[in-house]
């Protein structure tokens, strides 16, 4: 029999430490869906998706029964919808609102794949779609979008940066009486994922086979519990081993879970995305993991160190423990959706430049971090720049997704509501950016680039 | 199909008894049972097995707590633990 030490371990993770599956994302291409006609396109697409995914959200619940562990969220991700603007023109909200309506009809509660991949340049049916965000997203409520503006192997397109600022912008303002909910669903990325299962970012990428399904799992709690019971002076490889066991446990049970819906729904399994994601609910912050390892509050000197730590063994646990990782897999590390990053950005402790720093060493990048209302859209847009430009050269995922919050001053919070929890508003740096983001252009990819 | 039923809570006269009937009832057969008694708490570990398909974890849960409703239930397929703790 199994060891009871085990068996009450797992049943304390899932209690009281919040261990879930985050989500179970189904990746669905709908190159086969162009059509140049906007309205035959858009009804292959809403008939695609309901037949691959309409039993995505009972299949779930099934296995949430069976095991006894529950699965958060169930998703879709498609392909950039850019590409089909390309062959049918017309108005991309349409396709929006399509999507909209499948996902409502099929139980999901993101849809993501509003997205256009620019990083080196603008094709076809790609400004449209970037053009019409700001609207898709004020006039439809489960549809996510992302941009990908930069990778290490193109460069930065910021021509691309400047519309993304301006875009970013645009959406809060076009949802202020809802809270500007508009960028919180709008991602901007460098060196994107296409296997990625979370949302807002999640796109099925082009290279991906027609149908997939994706697992992204998720434990901050379990984590921060194992490190309380370590004494405070083990020294940081302890530390790091126990973070790896811990990540190790949780992968695992992603790799059952989703070995078993991919088997139920006749769907092949992508790939696990292991990232501590946390929410609001108390205790399952990444923040308090950091201040478990020894910090006073997340935010102070170290922080970077410790979150570089915790990043690389929760890989390196997971690695071990699925055959196929991928997506962001690390840390996430969204202000307003965690308790512990909430409290620090409100103490000052946690600052904007802070929070830069960080990206470097966690999964993806600033997300979730409300600005001023009166934010200018350069200044945005140089936030997504110097954001690029970390994941350019670091050779990995980084990304934006940064809510102006319009009408509202410098130390306000702005409730979302939900997972997507609540920030502050946080200090920005009030000197321009005009001039570097008006020149627009590229900035050439890296040395790192040529690798061949 | 085999589950791990786990059952916590303060020491009472009769608890194995119900945790055993139940499962009877729900024509469930025990295989393993180990307990123990920290403290004055009480904690049973119970490995149980179904032939039935489509058997659900939650009625027999239910029907536990039914039975013990001062306890802390749980029940859980046997996979859960077997991924997480063996490689």
């Amino acid at each position: 029999m199994i060891n009871m030490r085990d068996i009450m371990e797992t049943i304390t993770m899932i209690q009281d430490e919040h261990l879930d599956i985050r989500t179970i994302t189904m990746g669905i291409s709908l190159l086969d869906c162009a059509d140049s006609d906007i309205d035959k396109s858009c009804e292959k697409v809403y008939n695609k998706i309901y037949s691959h995914a309409k039993n995505l959200v009972a299949t779930g619940e099934e296995i949430e029964k069976k095991y006894g562990i529950p699965i958060v969220n169930k998703r879709v991700s498609v392909t950039p919808i850019s590409m089909l603007v390309a062959v049918s023109g017309g108005d991309p909200v349409k396709y929006a609102k399509t999507l909209d309506r499948v996902a409502k009809d099929i139980g999901v509660n993101f849809i993501g794949g509003f997205s256009a991949l620019v990083q080196k340049g603008f094709s076809a049916g790609d400004r449209e779609l970037i053009d019409a965000i700001p609207r898709a997203l004020a006039e439809t409520d489960l549809v996510c979008s992302s941009v990908n503006v930069g990778s290490t192997k193109a460069g930065i397109n910021m021509d691309a940066v400047k519309l993304m600022g301006e875009k970013v912008k645009e959406a809060a303002e076009l949802t202020k009486d809802n809270q500007c909910m508009g960028p919180a669903k709008l991602v901007v990325f460098c060196n994107a994922p296409e296997d990625n299962p979370f949302m807002a970012g999640a796109f099925h990428g082009v290279g991906e086979p027609d149908c997939v399904l994706n697992v992204g799992v998720s434990g901050p709690g379990v984590v921060r519990a194992a490190l309380a019971k370590l004494p405070k002076d083990a020294p940081l490889n302890e530390v790091a081993d126990l973070i790896k066991k811990t990540a190790f446990k949780i992968t695992r049970m992603g790799q059952l879970v989703g070995a078993e819906a991919s088997a139920k729904l006749g769907v092949p399994f992508g790939i696990i995305d292991l990232s501590l994601a946390p929410t609001p609910a108390v205790g399952d912050s990444v923040a308090y993991i950091l201040e478990e390892i020894g910090l006073e509050q997340c935010g102070t000197h170290g922080t970077t160190a410790a979150l570089a730590m915790l990043n690389d063994a929760v890989k390196k646990g997971g690695v071990m423990a699925s055959s196929t990782v991928g997506g962001l897999s690390g840390a996430f590390i969204p202000v307003s959706e965690d308790a512990g990053m909430i409290n620090a950005a409100v103490d000052g402790t946690l600052t904007l430049e802070k929070l830069e720093a960080m990206t470097a060493v966690c999964s993806v990048g600033l997300d979730m971090i409300v600005l001023p209302g009166d934010t200018p859209a350069t200044t945005i847009s140089a936030i997504i720049a110097d954001e690029a430009a970390i994941g350019m050269v670091n050779s990995k995922t980084t990304a934006v997704r940064v809510i102006p919050a319009i009408g509202y001053e410098e130390g306000e919070m702005l409730d979302f509501g939900g997972l997507l929890g609540q920030g502050p508003i946080m200090k920005v740096n009030e000197k321009s950016s005009d001039v570097i983001i008006n020149r627009g252009g590229r900035i050439p990819a890296p040395m790192q680039s040529l690798k061949n | 199909m085999r589950a791990v039923v786990t059952v916590v809570g303060k020491d009472t006269v009769g608890i194995l008894a119900n945790v055993s009937t139940a499962c009877a009832e729900m024509n469930v057969s025990v295989d393993e049972v180990t307990q123990s008694i920290l403290n004055e708490y009480f904690c049973l570990i119970m490995l149980v097995s179904s032939d039935a398909d489509d058997f659900a974890i939650e009625d027999l849960k239910n029907h536990i707590s039914g039975k013990v409703p001062e306890m802390q239930v749980h029940v859980m397929h046997e996979d859960i633990f077997n991924s997480m703790h063996r490689i």
